[in-house]
C-alpha cells in the first residue's frame, strides 16, 4: 500500500495524485489508442457506443451522483443534441459550429427543465423529467418541417473542415474518445472546485448548503444545464454514428439504460460512468451470444454428458426459445438494477475499490470496512 | 446601534406562536446565550436569523443593516455562520470537502473558469485551503482531513460543524446546542473553544444551550425564553435567580 507524504496543497488538487496514476492511466490511454488497430470493426463500433454512453454517464453522474437530482429524461437531451446536429448539418452548417451549438441549445433546454427541480425532489422530479421526455418525443414526431416526423432523418457523414469522417472510421473513434476524455476532465475539474463542492453539498443537506451561502436555485439549474449540454454533445456523436435518427430511438427505455449506466457503474465517481457504459453496451453482444451460441453449446455439452440426441435437440430448442424471448433484455435489465441496488449500491467501481483494498491490506482486510453506520436522524429539514 | 439586533420578531405557524415579539441585541465580541425549556422557540429564532424561516413580523439588524429580507444563501456572505442542533454535515464527503464548502461564500471564480481549472482557480483553491488549514489547526482536526463524515464519531462531527462555520470567516457565529450529545470532556473542550472563538478570532457568539455549567462558564449574557416569549435577560446568575425562569423550569 502506498502512503503519499504530503508537503504541498497542490498534491491534493492535482488529478494524477502520484506516479501510480501516471502508469495506470497512461497504460489505459495507450491501449485505447491502439484499439482500432487491434480489434475488428464490430468491436470497434461497440467501443464507440461505449464512449457515447460513457459521456451520457458522466453527465448523469454530475446531475444524479453529485447534485442528487434524478432524471429519466436524458434520452430527450440526447435527442435534442442529435436532431440539432442533423438539422443544422442539412442547412449546410459546419461541424465545428453545430457541435458546440448542439451543446448550448441542449444546455439551455436543460436549464429550463432544471427550474421544476427547485420545487420538486425525488420521485416527483423523476416524473417531471419523464413528462419532459415524452413532450420532446412528441415534438420530434410532429415538427415535420425540421425533424421529418416519424419517417426519421438521415444524418450525412460527418464533415470536419472538408475532411469526411465516416462513422466506421478510426478518426470517428478518436473523436468520440476525445469528447469522452474532455467531458471526464470537465467533470473532475468541477469536482475539485467550488461548484462541484456546492453540488455535493446540495445532495447531502440542502439546509446546510443554503446556510453556507450556496444558492440552491442557481446551482441546481447549473447542474441540469451542464448535464444536458454534455448529453447534447453525446447526441451529436450518436446521430453521426447511427447515420439515421427517428423519434422512436429516444424512448423511455433509452433513459432507463442511461440510469442503469450509473447504477451499475456506481454514481459516486466518474469511473462508474465508463464501467457502467461498458457493461450496458456489451449486454447486447452477450444476448446475441445467448441466442445463437449458448443453445448449441449447451446441447453438445448435454450430449457429451450422455443425453440422448433427440432430448439434446429439444433442450437446444428450449434454450434458444428462452434466448430469443421478447422482453428478455428488459427482464435482465430489471433484474440487474435490483441486484445492484440490493447488493452493491456503489456499483462496479465500488466493487473494484473493495477488491483493490482487499489486496492492498491483505491479510488484514476486515469484512466490515465498508459497512456504514446508520446516520443520525435528521429532524428539522427546513423544506 | 448594536452589532446585532432582533427587534420584536414573531413567527407564527398557523395558530401557534413559536416566537412571540422577541427583542434582544448582541454587542460585538460578546457570548450571548439563549436558554429555555424544549419548544421554547430557541432554534426557531436561529432559523429566523439564518433566514430559513420568514418572520411573521419584526425585523433583524446586523451591523446596522436590515437583513429581514435578505435571502438565506446571502446571510453567510454578510458574516453570519451557523451550526445545527442535529448535525447537518455533508455525510458522503471528506471533512476537508466539508470545510471547503464553508469557504463557498468567498468564491471568486466563475463556472467556466472552474471547468477549465484555470490558474486563477488553482490559486483561489490554495488560498481556501490555507484558510481551512488554519481552522483545522485551531480545532485540532488534523487526523480527520481525508475521512468521510459518515465514518466519524458524533463528538468529532460536532466539532467539524463548528469548523465549517468558522471557515466562512464569520463575524457572528450561531451555535445551536454545541454541547448536545457530548461527554464531559468534550463539553470542556467545547467551552474552551467557544471562548477562544470570541477571544482569539474576535467572532461574536450567539448560542442556544441547555447545559447550564457550560452556559455559566462561557456566557456574558443570557436570555431565557419560554413559549416564544422572553422571560428574563442579564448575566447568567441574574437569569437563573429570576422567579419566572425558576417557575418555567421547575413549575410554579
Amino acid at each position: 500500500m502506498r502512503f503519499v507524504f504530503k508537503t504541498d496543497y497542490n498534491q491534493d488538487i492535482r488529478l494524477l495524485k502520484h506516479s501510480g496514476y501516471w502508469w495506470s492511466y497512461g497504460a489505459l490511454l495507450a491501449v485505447l489508442i491502439a484499439f482500432p488497430y487491434l480489434v475488428g470493426s464490430y468491436l470497434q463500433s461497440q467501443i464507440v457506443f461505449v464512449f457515447i454512453y460513457a459521456i451520457v454517464g458522466v453527465a448523469l453522474i454530475i446531475l444524479t451522483g453529485f447534485t442528487g437530482q434524478a432524471s429519466l429524461g436524458h434520452a430527450a437531451f440526447l435527442a435534442i443534441g442529435a436532431y440539432t446536429a442533423g438539422f443544422l448539418q442539412s442547412q449546410g452548417i459546419s461541424f465545428i459550429v453545430y457541435f458546440p451549438a448542439a451543446a448550448i441549445i441542449t444546455g439551455a433546454v436543460g436549464a429550463m427543465v432544471g427550474f421544476p427541480a427547485l420545487r420538486l425532489s425525488g420521485i416527483y422530479l423523476v416524473i417531471a423529467t419523464i413528462a419532459f421526455a415524452f413532450i420532446v418525443e412528441e415534438i420530434l414526431a410532429r415538427w415535420e418541417s425540421v425533424t421529418h416526423g416519424n419517417e426519421g432523418m438521415r444524418v450525412r457523414t460527418l464533415d470536419f473542415l472538408g475532411q469526411p469522417i465516416p462513422r466506421d472510421s478510426d478518426a470517428f473513434y478518436f473523436l468520440c474518445l476525445l469528447v469522452l476524455v474532455g467531458s471526464i476532465l470537465l467533470a473532475l475539474n468541477l469536482l475539485r472546485s467550488p461548484t462541484g463542492r456546492a453540488f455535493i453539498a446540495i445532495r447531502d443537506s440542502e439546509t446546510a448548503a443554503k446556510s453556507m451561502g450556496i444558492d440552491l436555485a442557481g446551482y441546481k439549474v447549473k447542474s441540469f444545464a451542464i448535464s444536458a449540454a454534455l448529453t447534447g454533445m453525446a447526441g451529436v456523436l450518436f446521430a453521426h454514428k447511427m447515420s439515421f435518427i427517428s423519434p422512436e430511438m429516444f424512448t423511455l427505455l433509452l433513459s432507463i439504460e442511461f440510469i442503469m449506466v450509473i447504477i451499475i457503474g456506481g454514481a459516486f465517481g466518474v469511473h462508474g460512468a465508463v464501467l457502467g457504459a461498458i457493461f450496458i453496451v456489451m449486454v447486447d453482444p452477450f444476448l446475441t451470444a445467448l441466442k445463437d451460441d449458448v443453445p448449441v453449446l449447451g446441447a453438445s455439452l448435454a450430449t457429451m454428458l450422455g443425453m440422448a440426441p433427440d432430448a439434446a435437440g429439444k433442450l437446444r430448442e428450449t434454450m434458444s426459445a428462452i434466448g430469443s424471448a421478447a422482453g428478455l433484455k428488459g427482464a435482465i435489465y430489471g433484474l440487474l438494477i435490483m441486484m445492484f441496488i440490493l447488493f452493491e449500491p456503489y456499483g462496479l467501481y465500488g466493487r473494484w475499490l473493495k477488491v483493490k483494498l482487499f489486496f492492498q491490506l491483505f491479510p488484514l482486510y476486515k469484512k466490515a470496512t465498508f459497512k456504514r453506520q446508520k446516520t443520525y436522524v435528521k429532524s428539522e429539514r427546513n423544506r | 446601534m448594536s452589532f446585532f439586533t432582533v427587534d420584536k420578531i414573531s413567527l407564527q405557524f398557523g395558530g401557534l406562536k413559536a416566537v412571540d415579539s422577541v427583542s434582544f441585541s448582541v454587542e460585538k465580541g460578546e457570548i450571548f446565550t439563549i436558554i429555555g425549556p424544549n419548544g421554547a422557540g430557541k432554534t426557531s429564532i436561529f432559523n429566523l436569523i439564518s433566514r430559513l424561516y420568514d418572520p411573521t413580523s419584526g425585523k433583524l439588524f446586523f451591523e446596522g443593516r436590515d437583513i429581514t429580507e435578505v435571502p438565506a444563501h446571502q446571510i453567510a456572505r454578510l458574516g453570519i455562520a451557523r451550526t445545527f442542533q442535529n448535525i447537518e454535515l455533508f455525510e458522503n464527503a471528506t471533512m476537508l470537502a466539508n470545510l471547503l464548502v464553508g469557504r463557498h461564500c468567498h468564491t471568486t471564480t466563475q463556472l467556466w473558469q472552474e471547468m477549465l481549472f484555470l490558474p486563477s482557480v488553482r490559486r483561489a483553491e490554495k488560498e481556501h485551503r490555507r484558510m481551512v488549514e488554519e481552522v483545522i489547526e485551531f480545532l485540532d482536526l488534523q487526523p480527520y482531513r481525508e475521512k468521510l463524515i459518515a465514518g466519524l464519531p458524533y463528538g468529532v462531527r460536532k466539532v467539524v460543524e463548528v469548523a465549517r462555520a468558522l471557515c466562512s470567516e464569520p463575524k457572528l457565529i450561531l451555535l445551536d446546542e454545541p454541547s448536545s450529545g457530548l461527554n464531559v470532556e468534550e463539553t470542556d473542550d467545547m467551552s474552551f473553544w467557544i471562548r477562544d472563538i470570541r477571544t482569539d478570532l474576535g467572532v461574536t457568539v450567539l448560542m442556544v444551550e441547555h447545559d447550564m455549567t457550560l452556559v455559566n462558564r462561557v456566557s456574558d449574557r443570557v436570555l431565557a425564553l419560554n413559549y416564544g416569549k422572553v422571560l428574563a435577560s442579564g448575566t447568567p446568575a441574574e437569569v437563573q435567580a429570576h422567579p419566572d425562569v425558576i417557575a418555567a423550569y421547575l413549575g410554579a
